[in-house]
């Protein structure tokens, strides 16, 4: 059996009486009170989240730009100092092995965030760059008050270092639930200082549960869940975070399947019928749902799915097998769910 | 607002965390507590048809959090002759008040008797200690 590790923030999870589960490897929060309850803080007012089991991965010096910009689905000239880019690392297949955040320290100097399932084979494709996550703990503020608590302000997809409440981190405009908000690096052992004045200010400490079901609303897609080595980002939505015009591992296949479609497509879909829907159930009409939850703020059923091409404009109506019970639901355009403004 | 603990005397349980309070040929059925607080939040109840048969040991329907699902299973054998219309649509009731308003389904049993095959509070209690 695997140890599970822990973030330097455990103590205090464990000590706000949070369910602690495993996560890739890690001993993580899923909810301190309740995931709906978390969420709506998030949509609200601001919650704080514990991601230090994101990786880190940093390459730096001659032929940086020119190694990451080979191996990554984005163009990171379309990227100034200073600013984050959403990216996707991709194999010979086209398949995304990982989609990730670099930061662009500087023409050479980069830093890539990724997922904590996902360190191990990043770290494979991207063998030039140096794993860093050991230096990092990762706080995750979102929601429409996040910033004002803090006391801080940064444009969305932009970063730099400072002090928040005290406490030198990398700032960043970045989050994974489409509210403003920024992501903090820190030392590790500089964490629980963080942690504790990020909860004086009165933000509410949240969970991984409600960290997807406010991706889920937004349709930010979940790798393993979503997209995997086995999908392409054509198939999966994501070609706007793809330079078809640049070469890049696996990008021949992508402009094939750019021309000549693909048999499935990720789409976006809402239940018509009470009941929720989850991962692996089947729609009738043709496809496989890859995340599914109640949408605490719809109040309805959401869910992701691959569907055969053909079923893939909003409006269409799909049929849902719960575990049994056929359940209507129609397509929806993405976002699910849409901040006002 | 999540209940405190608490296991009624008066109640008859079953293994799977399932309560039954008997009241001549009828029982109300509910989950415990401890079923509840493992599944955080209720947000669905698939509750089975008014008039379904139901068989002790057996799932009757399906409670749902936001991350998890778990089978309903049955302490008795019987009819349904009500489905809680409050939990249908707000299944956090139950988490509210799994004994009182939280309650699920009421059953016309088909043996009153199997009634004395569920544990008593005590029993109860003593298989929570062991999980």
């Amino acid at each position: 059996m695997q140890t599970l590790r822990r973030t330097p923030l455990y103590e205090r999870h464990a000590a706000l009486g949070a369910r602690l589960v495993p996560f890739a490897g890690w001993e993580m929060p899923v909810q301190y009170t309740s995931i709906v309850g978390e969420h709506r803080a998030v949509r609200t007012s601001a919650g704080v989240f514990d991601v230090s089991h994101m990786g880190q991965l940093q390459i730096s010096g001659d032929g940086a730009h020119d190694y990451l910009q080979a191996r990554l689905s984005n163009n990171l000239d379309k990227a100034g100092d200073g600013d984050a880019q959403y990216t996707l690392l991709t194999n010979e297949q086209g398949g995304i092995v990982d989609d990730l955040i670099a930061y662009r320290r500087g023409t050479d100097d980069y830093l890539l965030v990724v997922n904590a399932s996902n360190v191990e084979p990043d770290h494979a494709s991207l063998s030039e760059t140096e794993d860093v996550s050991a230096d990092f703990a990762l706080l995750a503020v979102q929601g429409p008050e996040a910033l004002s608590r803090l006391g801080i302000d940064i444009a969305p997809f932009t970063f730099r270092e400072g002090d928040v409440l005290g406490v030198h981190c990398l700032i960043a405009g970045t989050g994974y639930t489409g509210e403003r908000g920024c992501e903090l690096g820190c030392a590790p052992d500089d964490a629980v200082t963080l942690w504790d004045a990020i909860l004086g200010a009165g933000v509410v400490p949240c969970g991984l549960g409600a960290r997807d079901t406010l991706r889920l609303e937004v349709c930010y897609p979940l790798h393993g869940n979503d997209i995997s080595p086995e999908r392409t980002p054509i198939e999966a939505g994501l070609g706007w975070a793809c330079d078809l015009e640049k070469e890049f591992t696996g990008v021949g296949l992508l402009r094939e399947q750019k021309v000549q479609g693909t048999a499935e497509k990720l789409v976006a879909f809402v239940m018509d019928d009470k009941g929720i829907p989850r991962q692996g159930m089947s729609i009738e009409e043709g496809g496989t749902v890859t995340s599914g939850s109640l949408s605490p703020m719809l109040d309805q059923g959401i869910g992701l799915a691959y569907v055969d091409a053909g079923l893939a404009a909003p409006e269409t109506k799909l049929t849902v097998d719960l575990r049994g019970r056929p359940r209507a639901a129609h397509i929806v355009k993405k976002p699910i769910y849409k901040r006002e403004e | 607002m999540a209940a405190d603990e608490s296991y009624p005397e008066e109640l008859r349980y079953h293994r799977e965390h399932d309560w039954a309070r008997v009241d001549g040929d009828t029982a109300t059925v509910g989950i415990t507590w401890y079923a509840q607080d493992a599944l955080g939040e209720l947000v669905h109840f698939e509750p089975p048809a008014e008039g379904a048969s139901v068989a002790a040991d057996e799932s009757y329907g399906e409670v749902e959090s936001v991350k998890a699902v778990s089978d309903l299973i049955s302490p008795l054998s019987g009819v349904v002759v009500e489905v809680n219309p409050i939990v249908v649509e707000e299944p956090e009731k139950v988490n509210d008040d799994p004994y009182g308003d939280g309650w699920l389904i009421k059953i016309r049993l088909s043996d009153p008797g199997e009634a004395d095959g569920l544990l008593d509070v005590a029993a109860y209690k003593a298989l929570l200690d062991e999980q």
